[in-house]
C-alpha cells in the first residue's frame, strides 16, 4: 500500500521489533489489547514509534508525491467539469499529506526531517506513483484502481492503536471516495465512447492493473513485519487479504465497463468464493521499491525541483511575519511610554 | 539543505452555530494570518465549519499523561456527584 515499503526492509534493524516484558510494556500491550487508543504523549515502546513515524511519513509522502502523475493532465482535462474535478482531487491529495505529517510530528519528529528524508531520497513512497501517466484514461484508472486499492487499505486503518494517525484516516476516508467514484466516471464515458476512447480505456487498464495489485505489498510469508504490527494494532488486515478484496470488488466492476483484466489465469473460484488471480511479478515491484522503476528520478527530480523554487516563498513568509512582530512590538513601546 | 520549519498551530473548527469548536489538527504557518487562511483551506474544503481557531501548539499547557490517575483520582470516589447516588421511589415523578 502507501506504506509498503516497510515490508519489504528485511534485515532492517534500525527499528526495535522484540517485545520486551517490563511492567510498562505489559501494560502498554494490555491497553492496545483492550482497543483503547495510544496517544502522543502516552509511553509507548521504541519499535512502535519508529514503525509508526516509518509508516506514517511514508503514507504522507505518498499522497505528495501522488500528486505528480494526476498533475501531469490538469491543464489537458477534456472539459472544465473534469478540470474541476481533478484539481479538487489533487488539492486533496496535498491535505492528506499535511494531516498524516502532522500525525506523524506528534511522534517527536519534525516536519523538516521528515520533508528532507523525501527530498534526500532516504524515504520510501509508494511504488505506484513511479509509473507515467500518458493518457487521460490514466486519469480514470488511477481514481478507480489507485484510490480505490487505498480506500481498501485505509478504511480499516481508521482504527488503527495510534488516536491522531486514526484520526487523520478518518478525514481523509471521508473525502476519499469521492476520488474513486470521479475516476470510475471517467473510464464509464471512454468505456461509452468511440472505439478509439475504449481502446484508450483498456489499455490504461492494462497498464495500471498489475501496479495497483502491487500496492497491497508483499505476500504475507515476505512480509517481515506484518506480525508485530498487527499485534500492535498499527496493521489491521494482511497485505493478501486486502489484495483478494480489492479484486473481488474490481473484476465484476471491470466486467460493468466491458473491459478485460491483463490477467490469463483470472477466474471466479466458486470453492473459495473468491477470484484467484496470476502471480504478481515481483521481481519489477522490487525494482521500482529500489528506484529502478519508469519514473523514479522524474519524481525525485520535480519534487526536489518544486522544493527549491517555493524556497524564497517559505523564507518572505518567515521575515514578513517577523516584520509585523516586530512593528507591532515597537508600537506598543511607544504607546507604553506615553 | 535544512531551514526553519514555520511554527505550529493547532486548528479548532465550530461546525455550525450552537457547537463549541472542536480540535481538527494542525498545521504550519508563519504568522496567525497565514495559519487562518491555510487552516480554510485545508480543514474546512467541504463546508465543515462556520469558525475558525489557531493557537499556537506551544501556547497549550497540557496535562501529563502520567499523572493521569493522580491528576483525575480525586472525582474517582465522589459518587455522590451522580444522580443515580439518590434514591427516589419509583413511584414519585421526575422533575
Amino acid at each position: 500500500m502507501y506504506t509498503q515499503g516497510l515490508d519489504v526492509q528485511k534485515g532492517d534493524v534500525s527499528i526495535p521489533l522484540e517485545q520486551g516484558d517490563s511492567e510498562l510494556e505489559r501494560r502498554f500491550q494490555a491497553k492496545i489489547d483492550a482497543d483503547e487508543k495510544i496517544e502522543p504523549k502516552d509511553w509507548m515502546p521504541e519499535g512502535y514509534r519508529k514503525t509508526l513515524v516509518r509508516q506514517i511519513s511514508q503514507h504522507a509522502h505518498s499522497e505528495v508525491v501522488g500528486m505528480l502523475p494526476e498533475g501531469n493532465w490538469i491543464t489537458r482535462a477534456p472539459s472544465l467539469r473534469r478540470k474541476a474535478a481533478l484539481l479538487a482531487k489533487i488539492q486533496d491529495e496535498a491535505g492528506h499529506g499535511l494531516y498524516l505529517y502532522s500525525a506523524c510530528e506528534t511522534l517527536n519528529v519534525s516536519r523538516q526531517e521528515l520533508v528532507d528524508q523525501l527530498l534526500e531520497g532516504k524515504a520510501k513512497y509508494s511504488s505506484i506513483f513511479n509509473y507515467p501517466s500518458t493518457t487521460w484514461a490514466d486519469i480514470g484508472a488511477i481514481g478507480w484502481l489507485v484510490d480505490g486499492a487505498a480506500i481498501m487499505n485505509q478504511v480499516p486503518l481508521q482504527r488503527c492503536s495510534y488516536g491522531p494517525y486514526s484520526r487523520a484516516m478518518i478525514r481523509i476516508c471521508k473525502e476519499e471516495s469521492f476520488h474513486q467514484r470521479q475516476g470510475y466516471e471517467i473510464m464509464l464515458t471512454l468505456a461509452r465512447g468511440t472505439a478509439a476512447q475504449k481502446r484508450m480505456a483498456q489499455d490504461a487498464l492494462n497498464r495500471w492493473w498489475w501496479p495497483s495489485l502491487m500496492m497491497f505489498g508483499p505476500n504475507d510469508k515476505d512480509s517481515p513485519h506484518s506480525a508485530q504490527s498487527m499485534r500492535w494494532k498499527i496493521k489491521r488486515v494482511s497485505n493478501d487479504e486486502l489484495r483478494q478484496k480489492f479484486v473481488d470488488v474490481t473484476v465484476p466492476q471491470a466486467d460493468f465497463l466491458g473491459l478485460t483484466m491483463p490477467d490469463p489465469a483470472l477466474r471466479w473460484n466458486a470453492g473459495s468464493g473468491h477470484y484467484d488471480f496470476g502471480e504478481i511479478d515481483w521481481e519489477e515491484f522490487k525494482q521500482v521499491l529500489q528506484g529502478n522503476g519508469p519514473c523514479n528520478r522524474e519524481r525525485m527530480r520535480d519534487r526536489n525541483r518544486a522544493h527549491e523554487r517555493g524556497r524564497w516563498v517559505r523564507e518572505a513568509a518567515l521575515a514578513h511575519a517577523e516584520k509585523r512582530r516586530a512593528r507591532a512590538a515597537a508600537q506598543t513601546t511607544a504607546v507604553a511610554a506615553e | 539543505m535544512s531551514e526553519r520549519d514555520w511554527p505550529l498551530w493547532e486548528v479548532f473548527i465550530r461546525a455550525k452555530a450552537g457547537l463549541a469548536h472542536k480540535h481538527a489538527g494542525s498545521l504550519h504557518a508563519a504568522d496567525a494570518q497565514m495559519a487562518l487562511e491555510n487552516a480554510r483551506d485545508v480543514y474546512t474544503r467541504r463546508g465543515e465549519g462556520v469558525s475558525l481557531w489557531v493557537v499556537p501548539s506551544t501556547a497549550i499547557t497540557a496535562s501529563d499523561p502520567e499523572d493521569k490517575e493522580a491528576f483525575f483520582e480525586p472525582t474517582g470516589d465522589k459518587i455522590y456527584r451522580h444522580p443515580t447516588f439518590y434514591e427516589i421511589p419509583e413511584d414519585v415523578k421526575n422533575i
